[in-house]
C-alpha cells in the first residue's frame, strides 16, 4: 500500500512538513515513536522519522524533515498527492508519561518536531511545562505558535540572534534547573552534540533527563544492530531499547562519530541526485 | 566428461536396467556428476549465481547412481519427509514432472531448498552410496537434483488448488520459509489468508539475509507470486505488535488463527572491546544492506551505502559467515579473513560454501577469535586483536571446546569487522502480547503441534527452535497449518 501525500508545505530553510495517509500507523502511534519510510521499492534507503503528529479519524500522519541526504532532498520535491511507496512503523518504545511536577522540554531545530507530541502528553499529565526551542536563525524557526499553546513558559533562542533570545539553549535550559523548585524531569530532542552539552547542564542540577537518539537505522526493528548506541558501557540498540534513554549515561562521542561513518557516501548519492535533477527541464 | 560421453554412457545404463542386468556395480562406477559453476575470478566481481545447475543428462546419471534402496535411509534424513528414493527414480527415467509432482507433496519450496538445504547432513549423510564410498561428498547429489526439478519448473508453475471458503481468517506474521508453507497450506483449506511482513519486501532471510550469488532473489519472488495467485493476501510493512497487535489482529480485525514465524533476528555481538566503533557491522546489517537494498550498487542505483572495505574480517563459521565474507569480496574488498574458533572440520557452514569461499579468494583463520577490536582517534575499527586456540575436551554440543592459548594474541589489520555469531529471539512479540509463554532464551513454547500456550496462536521456525534452517521452519509451518486447519474445522463460525 503507498501513502498519499495529503498536505505539505515549506516550513522555513530546509525545513518541510507532510501530512501523509498511514491509517494504521495513525491509529497506532503514541508520542515518542517513530516510522521508516523509503521513497521506493527496489533501490531507496530505509530512513527513520519521528512522528510529529497524527490525526486516527483522518487516518493520517505528520512528519516533519529537513533537507540533508538524497532521501529528505527526494522528500522535499515531492508535492501534495504524490505518494511514498514504504512507511512502516510505528516504532520504538513510547515515551513514559508521568506527572513529574515542573518538566523543561527542549527542542533544537527539527528536533522541536518530535518534541511536541512528548510536550503535549506531558502538559495534559499535569506538568507544568517550560519549554526551549532553539534554531540556527529565524528562518528555521517551527512550531512556536504549537507550543506557545501548551506551554507554560516558552523561550525561543537563535544562534545569530535573528529571532527571540540569541544565545544557545544550554543557556535557558541552564536557569530553568536553577530555579526553585527544581524541574522533575527533563526532555531533549535535537541535533547530538546539543543533547550532549544540554545533558552536561542537567546532570550539574542533578536533573532526570530524557533524550530521544535518531541513528543510523536500516530495519528499525531490532535486527540489524546497525543503530547500537552505548549507554552505561553496554551496546543497546535504538529501534527496540528506545529510541528515548537516560541522557546521563549515553556515549554521546560514539555516537556521534558513528553517525558520521557514511558522510562521504551520503554526500556521494545526494550530489548525483541533484546533477541528475538539474539535467530535467534542461533545453539542450 | 563430454556431452556425448555422457549420453553414451547413461544409454548403457538404461539399456541394462531394461534388460534386468543393471547392477549395484555399475551404478556405483558412474562418476559424480559435478554441478557447472561461475569462475571464481570473474564472480568475484558479480553478484550472480554461482552453481549454476545440471543439465539433464547429468541429473539423469546422478539419479541413476542411486541404489533405489528399499530402506531409503535418505527419507529419514529429510526434515519433511520427501519422497527421495521415488523423485529420483522418476528423474532417472526422464519424468521430471513427476519427480517434481513427488517432491511438492512433502515441500513447497523445492527450488529454494535445492539450494540452501544442508544436504550434507541431512538426507546425503545417511546416503548408501556415500556410506559405501566413505565420503559423504560421493552421496548422490540429491539436492542438486531437486533443483534440477524445481528450476525446470520456472515458468509453468501450476497454481495449487484452493478448497472453497470456510469463511474463517488466518493470519500469518513473518513471511519467511515457515510463513509462506504455513499460509499455502493453510489457504488450501479454503481459508481467508493473509501473511504479515516487516520489510518492504516479502520473503524474510531469503531476501534481507541468503545473498543473491547463493539463491536468486527471482525464485523467491516467484514463490510469493504463486501465494498470491492461490488468493492469499501479503501485506508488507507492517509490523505485529506495533502496527496491530497480536489481540487486535484476533479480537478486532477477526482473524481465527495466528500463526507466528518471526524467525530469530536480533544479532548477537561478542560483548569484547571495540564492538561499537565505525565500521564494525553485525552480519545482519551488512547483508541487508548489500540484498535487500542491493548496495552493491551504490553509486550506479542504490541510495544505501557499504563500508567501502580494503581488509574485512569476519567472525564466525557458519553460512552466514560465508555469505558474509563472499558478499565483501564483491563490493570490492582486497583482503577478506574469515577468523573461527574452532577447525574447519567443525565449522557450521556447508562444505559446498566452504569451498566456494576458498575458491574466492577468502583466507580462513582457523583457530582463533577475537580479543578485542582497536579503532583510532575518530573511533574508526583499525585492527582485530585476537588469540590463539586450541581444542580440548568435547562440550555440550558435542564438539570440541576450543581452550584459548594465554599470551598468543596479535593483530590484523583490517577497516571492517563484521560479527556472524548468530542471532537471538526478536523481543518485539513479547514485549507487546501477553499470555504468550516463552523459555529463558526468549523463544516461543510450543507442543508438538506447534500450538503456543494462546489458544488461536501457532508458531514455528527459528523464534521456536533458536538459528535453524530454511527446511525446519517449513517444516513447522506444515505441522502448524494441520493443526490450524484441524482446530479451524471444529470450531463454529
Amino acid at each position: 500500500m503507498s501513502h498519499r501525500i495529503v498536505g505539505k508545505k515549506e516550513l522555513g530553510t530546509d525545513v518541510f512538513w507532510a501530512r501523509i495517509e498511514a491509517p494504521l500507523i495513525a491509529q497506532a502511534r503514541q508520542p515518542g515513536q517513530f516510522i521508516i519510510l523509503s521513497i521506493n521499492n527496489d533501490y531507496s534507503e530505509r530512513i527513520p522519522l519521528t512522528i510529529a503528529g497524527a490525526d486516527p479519524s483522518a487516518g493520517t500522519i505528520e512528519l516533519i524533515w529537513q533537507r540533508v541526504g538524497k532521501t529528505t532532498a527526494e522528500m522535499a520535491n515531492l508535492a501534495e498527492g504524490d505518494e511514498i511507496a514504504n512507511i512502516s512503523g510505528p516504532l520504538g518504545t513510547p515515551t513514559h508519561i508521568e506527572n513529574f511536577g515542573t518538566v523543561v522540554c527542549v527542542g533544537g531545530g527539527i528536533g522541536a518536531a518530535p518534541l511536541l507530541p512528548i510536550a503535549t502528553a506531558l502538559k495534559n499529565a499535569g506538568n507544568r511545562l517550560v519549554s526551549i526551542l532553539g534554531f540556527r536563525s529565524k528562518d528555521r524557526l517551527i512550531l512556536e505558535r504549537d507550543f506557545a499553546a501548551i506551554s507554560d513558559e516558552l523561550v525561543v533562542t537563535t544562534d545569530d540572534g535573528s529571532y527571540g533570545r540569541k544565545a544557545l539553549v544550554t543557556e535557558p535550559l541552564a536557569e530553568a534547573c536553577g530555579r526553585d523548585p527544581r524541574p522533575g524531569h527533563a526532555f531533549i530532542i535535537g541535533p547530538t552534540i546539543m543533547m550532549k552539552f544540554c545533558c552536561d547542564v542537567t546532570r550539574q542540577f542533578d536533573v532526570p533527563t530524557q533524550v530521544s537518539l535518531n541513528t543510523i537505522m536500516i530495519d528499525g526493528t531490532g535486527m540489524c544492530g546497525g543503530c547500537r548506541v552505548e549507554v552505561d558501557g553496554k551496546p543497546k540498540f535504538v529501534c527496540v531499547d528506545g529510541p528515548e534513554f537516560d541522557g546521563h549515561r549515553v556515549n554521546f562521542d560514539l555516537m556521534i562519530k558513528r553517525m558520521n561513518a557514511y558522510k562521504p557516501q551520503e554526500r556521494q548519492a545526494h550530489e548525483q541526485y541533484e546533477q541528475h535533477r538539474c539535467k530535467i527541464g534542461l533545453d539542450e | 566428461m563430454t556431452h556425448e560421453e555422457r549420453q553414451e554412457l547413461l544409454e548403457s545404463l538404461l539399456a541394462k536396467q531394461k534388460a534386468g542386468t543393471l547392477k549395484p556395480r555399475d551404478r556405483f562406477d558412474i562418476p559424480p556428476q559435478n554441478m557447472p559453476e561461475q569462475d571464481a575470478a570473474a564472480r568475484r566481481r558479480n553478484v550472480s549465481e554461482v552453481a549454476l545447475g545440471y543439465t539433464e543428462m547429468q541429473a539423469r546419471l546422478e539419479a541413476m547412481r542411486c541404489l533405489q534402496c528399499k530402506t531409503a535411509p535418505c527419507v529419514q534424513g529429510c526434515p519433511v519427509g520427501i519422497r527421495i528414493k521415488d523423485f529420483i527414480a522418476a528423474i532417472a527415467d526422464g519424468h521430471c514432472d513427476r519427480a517434481l509432482d513427488i517432491i511438492k507433496e512433502n515441500s513447497l519450496l523445492p527450488a529454494v531448498c535445492g539450494r540452501v538445504c544442508p544436504q550434507e547432513v541431512q538426507c546425503q549423510e545417511t546416503c548408501t552410496v556415500g556410506l559405501k564410498f566413505k565420503d559423504v561428498s560421493r552421496a548422490v547429489s540429491i539436492g542438486r537434483l531437486e533443483r534440477f526439478v524445481a528450476d525446470l519448473d520456472c515458468n509453468g508453475a501450476a497454481i495449487p488448488s484452493v478448497a472453497s471458503l470456510t469463511g474463517k481468517k488466518v493470519a500469518i506474521v513473518g513471511s519467511g520459509p515457515g510463513g509462506i508453507v504455513a499460509a499455502a497450506d493453510t489457504r488450501r483449506a479454503g481459508h481467508d489468508v493473509t501473511v504479515f511482513e516487516a520489510f518492504h519486501k516479502p520473503g524474510g532471510v531469503m531476501v534481507y539475509g541468503i545473498p543473491e550469488f547463493r539463491l536468486p532473489k527471482a525464485i523467491v519472488h516467484d514463490e510469493i507470486e504463486t501465494l498470491k495467485k492461490m488468493g492469499v493476501r501479503i501485506v508488507t510493512n507492517f509490523i505485529v505488535g506495533r502496527t496491530r497487535t497480536i489481540e487486535q489482529l484476533m479480537t478486532e480485525d477477526g482473524f481465527d488463527a495466528v500463526y507466528i514465524g518471526v524467525g530469530a533476528g536480533l544479532p548477537s555481538f561478542m560483548g569484547i572491546e571495540g564492538e561499537s566503533l565505525v565500521g564494525v557491522y553485525s552480519a545482519n546489517e551488512y547483508l541487508t544492506r548489500a540484498n535487500l537494498m542491493k548496495a552493491y550498487d551504490f553509486g550506479s542505483g542504490a541510495d544505501t551505502p557499504i563500508a567501502a572495505s580494503k581488509r574485512v574480517a569476519v567472525v564466525g563459521g557458519g553460512n552466514v559467515a560465508m555469505d558474509a565474507a563472499r558478499t565483501a569480496v564483491r563490493v570490492g574488498a582486497e583482503k577478506v579473513y574469515l577468523i573461527y574458533r574452532r577447525t574447519e572440520k567443525e565449522m557450521p557452514a556447508r562444505v559446498e560454501e566452504v569451498h566456494h569461499a576458498k575458491q574466492e579468494g577468502i583466507e580462513f583463520h582457523l583457530l582463533q577469535s577475537p580479543k578485542r577490536i582497536v579503532g583510532d582517534q575518530n573511533s574508526r575499527a583499525t585492527a582485530i586483536e585476537c588469540l590463539r586456540y586450541e581444542l580440548g575436551e568435547p562440550d555440550d554440543s558435542g564438539r570440541r571446546r576450543p581452550v584459548a592459548i594465554a599470551g598468543s594474541e596479535f593483530l590484523i589489520d583490517v577497516d571492517t569487522v563484521i560479527i556472524a555469531i548468530g542471532n537471538q529471539a526478536n523481543p518485539l512479540i513479547r514485549q507487546t502480547t501477553t499470555g504468550l509463554e516463552f523459555n529463558k532464551w526468549g523463544n516461543l513454547v510450543v507442543d508438538e503441534n506447534c500450538r503456543t500456550s494462546m489458544p488461536g496462536v501457532y508458531a514455528g521456525g527459528d523464534i521456536v527452535l533458536g538459528a535453524a534452517t530454511v527446511i525446519l521452519a517449513m517444516g513447522q509451518g506444515r505441522i502448524a497449518a494441520a493443526a490450524i486447519n484441524d482446530d479451524l474445522a471444529d470450531k463454529p463460525r
